[in-house]
């Protein structure tokens, strides 16, 4: 049985604003029938202020595709189209009072369906579906969206993408094609070398990168083998440390620790100590 | 909130004459059955007569029932055993729309070298029997076949199986625990080498099952330990689980009659109601070779586990095939084998009912349902049937 929230239940059991409008101003209609979840979002949006008068949904899918369906109404229904633009799926998770992880696809559901209708709205040309290139077959999950939804919420394991977008949750053949399509994405996003003669960071920007390196570059590393770590504090160039998961009972932890600091030296400042918690 | 029951196939309601029997069981006579004062000693005793009543339901010998730990297990053993006993025969021959605790055991065993071939079925849930001749060769070292698809209800032809292994001199395991207590089982007659029953099925508690092993087949323990069970499945017996599933077989014995009879009434009744009251379902499963109890039916452009949380708020409990239900995002492999559409596999729900059931509960539940199903459609943008969406 999944841990719903109470809101999560009121919405599905009282979900708000279901229907279609008469004459739409704009449709979003993503998933399907075969694939176990599908939402159609019809808006009426006033032209002279852009803002989203009314939002209507029909949903086919489990209770947190309801729930999810019926939050995303409530949230844009007064809003501009620009700020309806920058709902993210996290926003709608986090109005329902959270989602179970293998769940969140139905957040990453409604946010599509918004971005499908605010598309029409603009006239955009839908994507010519035969371009995308598929990576999940059982699901008819493309490259274009893993790539988007992992940016977005800084997926970096195949579980995770499986959560957010059911990807790699059937047949499980694609399980490499998305492994490659996570390192092509956070080695892209990897930070350059640093420059042989560094900019003095101000502190913000130190912590910042620090950040940065450790989330993009090492966690993802650590988790592949089943670890983890989290930063607890940066104190000039001091950064603590805490591992995680596998890594607590990891004879090798000294050894992780170290490579952590020469990771830091070279891209952030080569007077940074690490320590472990 | 009164509970509606109707989940008998995943687990039952403890009778409450099993859970008088067990009760000084779990308080005063706590020994040990190996211990050689009369404290302890004496449960030995209870043991054996428990292992009596056990044998009665399947018309058994008492020295042909070992208790072991759950259903699990005992299929676990029953395949194990029977691999051991013929080391150089490489090959285990089930079907698609096994219980997991069968499917994943012969997956790892492919791991390991084994061959397996698992035997599809036809729309309507049925083996494809002259497949399952066709694949029987030298290399076999046992057949595993349950005898009642847990989530259809669907029956398979165990006799006729076991008669031709028994020419072919291949071993046979059944996994009978959705038959146990719901229709008879008589293993002299079947034939049957090995068959696994669960506890928890038949209204006894969780955690103690049985496998049936005939005289004269090469038995190997899968659980080693003690001498317990004459050496057959180790670890110190766990004596008040032991007496209640005795109580419970004694029990389903004598409600054989009503399960066959009043359960199937009340099942048939359920069926016809939702059937005439909500459009667009179907029933899975062949309905002329079914369980009594069991009924799956598929409500199309709706989802299961919107469905089941609906009926949650009513305290009536079922089960669904959706893929939402489950910890994967794979729909039920039973329907799937059967060639369900996916469509229709999203919005099925497995009702089991009991001999505790009864007919208000049912009119209740048509009701209830009928409602949900116009609702959840009423949100659904297949709710017009499917043409209406791409127009």
């Amino acid at each position: 049985m999944w841990e719903y929230s109470d809101k999560l239940k009121e919405l599905f059991l009282h979900p708000k604003n279901i229907g279609e409008i008469e004459n739409p101003d704009a449709v979003g209609e993503v998933g399907n029938i075969v694939c176990g979840d599908a939402l159609k979002l019809t808006l009426s949006i006033d032209k002279e202020t852009q803002k989203i008068t009314d939002a209507k949904f029909q949903t086919f899918g489990c209770a947190s595709a309801i729930a999810s369906s019926s939050a995303l109404t409530e949230m844009i229904i007064g809003k501009t189209l620009e700020e309806a633009r920058r709902i993210t799926n996290k926003d709608i998770a986090e109005y329902l009072g959270g989602l179970p992880d293998e769940k969140m696809h139905c957040s990453v559901m409604g946010k599509e369906a918004l971005d499908a209708a605010i598309a029409d709205y603009k006239g955009l040309e839908k994507p010519i579906h035969a371009e995308e290139r598929i990576i999940c077959k059982c699901f008819d999950v493309s490259e274009e969206k893993i790539k988007k939804v992992a940016l977005e919420n800084h997926l970096t394991t195949v579980e995770e993408i499986t959560n957010y977008t059911k990807a790699g949750g059937g047949c499980g053949t694609c399980i490499p094609d998305i492994e490659a399509l996570l390192k092509e994405i956070w080695s892209l996003k990897a930070i350059p070398k640093a420059p042989t003669t560094p900019k003095k960071l101000t502190n913000l920007q130190k912590i910042a990168l620090i950040q940065d390196i450790i989330e993009r570059e090492i966690r993802p590393k650590l988790q592949s083998d089943g670890g983890d770590l989290e930063l607890i504090d940066i104190e000039g160039n001091k950064v603590t440390v805490a591992l995680r998961a596998m890594c607590l009972s990891c004879p090798m932890g000294d050894i992780t620790i170290k490579g952590i600091q020469e990771r830091l030296r070279e891209f952030v400042s080569p007077d940074i100590i690490v320590e472990a918690q | 909130m009164k509970t509606i029951y109707l989940d008998n196939n995943a687990t039952t309601a403890i009778a409450p004459e099993v859970y008088e029997a067990m009760i000084p069981y779990l308080t005063e006579l706590y020994g040990n059955p190996s211990s050689m004062h009369t404290f302890g000693g004496q449960l030995h005793k209870k043991i054996e007569e428990a292992r009596s009543k056990v044998a009665v339901l399947i018309n058994a010998t008492p020295d042909e029932i070992i208790f072991t730990s759950c259903g699990t297990e005992s299929d676990n053993t029953a395949i194990m055993s029977a691999a051991e006993a013929f080391p150089h025969k490489k090959h285990i021959i089930t079907t698609k729309v096994e219980h997991p605790a069968v499917l994943n055991f012969c997956r790892r065993l492919a791991r390991k070298n084994y061959r397996i071939t698992y035997l599809p079925v036809d729309s309507l849930g049925r083996l494809d029997m002259e497949l399952l001749y066709k694949s029987l060769d030298d290399d076999t070292a046992v057949v595993s076949i349950m005898y009642a698809n847990n989530e259809t209800g669907v029956i398979f032809p165990i006799k006729e199986i076991a008669q031709t292994l028994r020419e072919r001199n291949i071993l046979f395991h059944t996994d009978a625990v959705q038959v146990a207590g719901k229709l008879p089982i008589d293993v002299k007659d079947l034939g049957v080498d090995m068959l696994s029953l669960s506890g928890h099925k038949i209204h006894a508690p969780k955690g103690v099952g049985i496998i049936y092993v005939r005289k004269g087949v090469r038995f190997n323990p899968y659980i080693i330990g003690g001498h317990q069970e004459k050496g057959r499945r180790g670890g110190t017996e766990n004596v008040a689980s032991i007496i209640a599933l005795s109580k419970a077989c004694e029990l389903a014995k004598r409600s054989l009659d009503i399960e066959m009879n009043h359960v199937a009434r009340l099942r048939d009744k359920l069926e016809k109601g939702l059937l005439e009251n909500c459009p667009d379902c179907r029933v899975n499963g062949d309905r002329n070779n079914r369980l009594p109890n069991t009924t799956n039916i598929s409500f199309e452009f709706v989802e299961g586990e919107a469905i089941l949380l609906r009926l949650n708020e009513y305290g009536i409990c079922a089960s669904s095939g959706s893929a939402c239900t489950s910890g994967s995002l794979e729909p039920s492999h039973v329907l799937r084998a059967m060639g369900v559409p996916f469509t229709a596999i999203h919005g099925s729900i497995r009702f089991s009912l009991s001999r505790y059931n009864t007919e208000e509960e049912i009119d209740i539940v048509i009701d209830v349902t009928k409602q949900i199903i116009k609702d959840l459609r009423n949100i659904s943008p297949y709710g017009k049937g499917l043409s209406a969406l791409k127009n």
